[in-house]
């Protein structure tokens, strides 16, 4: 990714509002509007908490990026947990096989312009995701 | 950092204060189950106007308290959504199901008092 990346390391509960916070703070330069910036704080928030919840511990890594036809922020999330062992149903909203509700990563896709995920049992899951500037 | 509350009357009025983390909501969740009967409270104003953002566990969390002090006996109403915070969760598909929610704290306490008045000493 970019220079001045931004490495958010996720371990425990805690480190999910780090993550929110240091976002916040890298969107500040993209004058998202204000509704923009709650979008993309919340779906860090899912993006953590699922880290936490399935692997443990992982990392978020945020930076800006250049589009083509605008600038944005792009997000990273990546953890050497289990991996989602279906990822169809963990993409329909209400599944969940954890805590969680199932709701942030369907809900995650819907509020960005970018989201991928990839997911190899027992090696881990990424989930990369973007927002630009409208 | 733990969360506010306040007794008035016969309600309880919990302040959240900003990114509470997991186990500060849990401990509220306990806190005003255990205080509903300790002040024989009727109903339960969550306050959570600092809030800058509500993820599904946040909003989770907030329906399963409601829950929690409705089994109790208590009236829950949720105050001070702000207006980014509800586009998020319609965004988002997050509910706060059948739970009462408010503009404020002023609208919540009178939405207690009109569910259950002629029930005595309220606010």
């Amino acid at each position: 990714m970019a220079d001045g990346e931004l490495r958010v390391p996720i371990h425990s509960e805690y480190d999910i509002v780090t993550a929110r916070q240091q976002v916040r703070k890298l969107c500040a330069a993209l004058n998202f509007s204000a509704v923009d910036l709650t979008l993309v704080a919340t779906c860090v928030s899912e993006l953590a908490r699922n880290i936490v919840e399935y692997a443990g511990s992982g990392v978020m890594i945020m930076a800006l990026e250049n589009g083509k036809d605008a600038r944005g922020v792009v997000i990273v999330a990546q953890d050497e947990g289990p991996g989602i062992p279906d990822i169809e149903s963990a993409m329909k909203d209400g599944y969940s096989t954890g805590n969680g509700l199932g709701l942030g990563l369907p809900g995650c896709r819907r509020i960005m312009d970018v989201f991928a995920i990839v997911s190899n049992k027992g090696k881990g899951t990424t989930v990369t995701v973007k927002k630009w500037k409208r | 950092m733990s969360i506010p509350i306040l007794k008035q009357g016969s309600y309880l009025i919990a302040s959240i204060q900003s990114s509470p983390s997991d186990s500060e909501w849990r401990e509220m969740g306990k806190i005003l189950a255990d205080r509903v009967g300790k002040f024989r409270s009727r109903g339960v104003v969550i306050d959570v106007t600092v809030l800058d953002l509500i993820d599904s566990f946040a909003a989770r969390t907030l329906r399963e308290i409601a829950k929690t002090v409705k089994l109790r006996g208590a009236e829950p109403v949720i105050v001070g959504i702000q207006p980014d915070v509800a586009f998020s969760m319609v965004e988002l598909g997050l509910t706060l199901g059948d739970i009462a929610t408010e503009l404020d704290l002023e609208e919540g306490l009178a939405t207690l008092n009109a569910l259950l008045k002629g029930g005595g000493n309220h606010g």
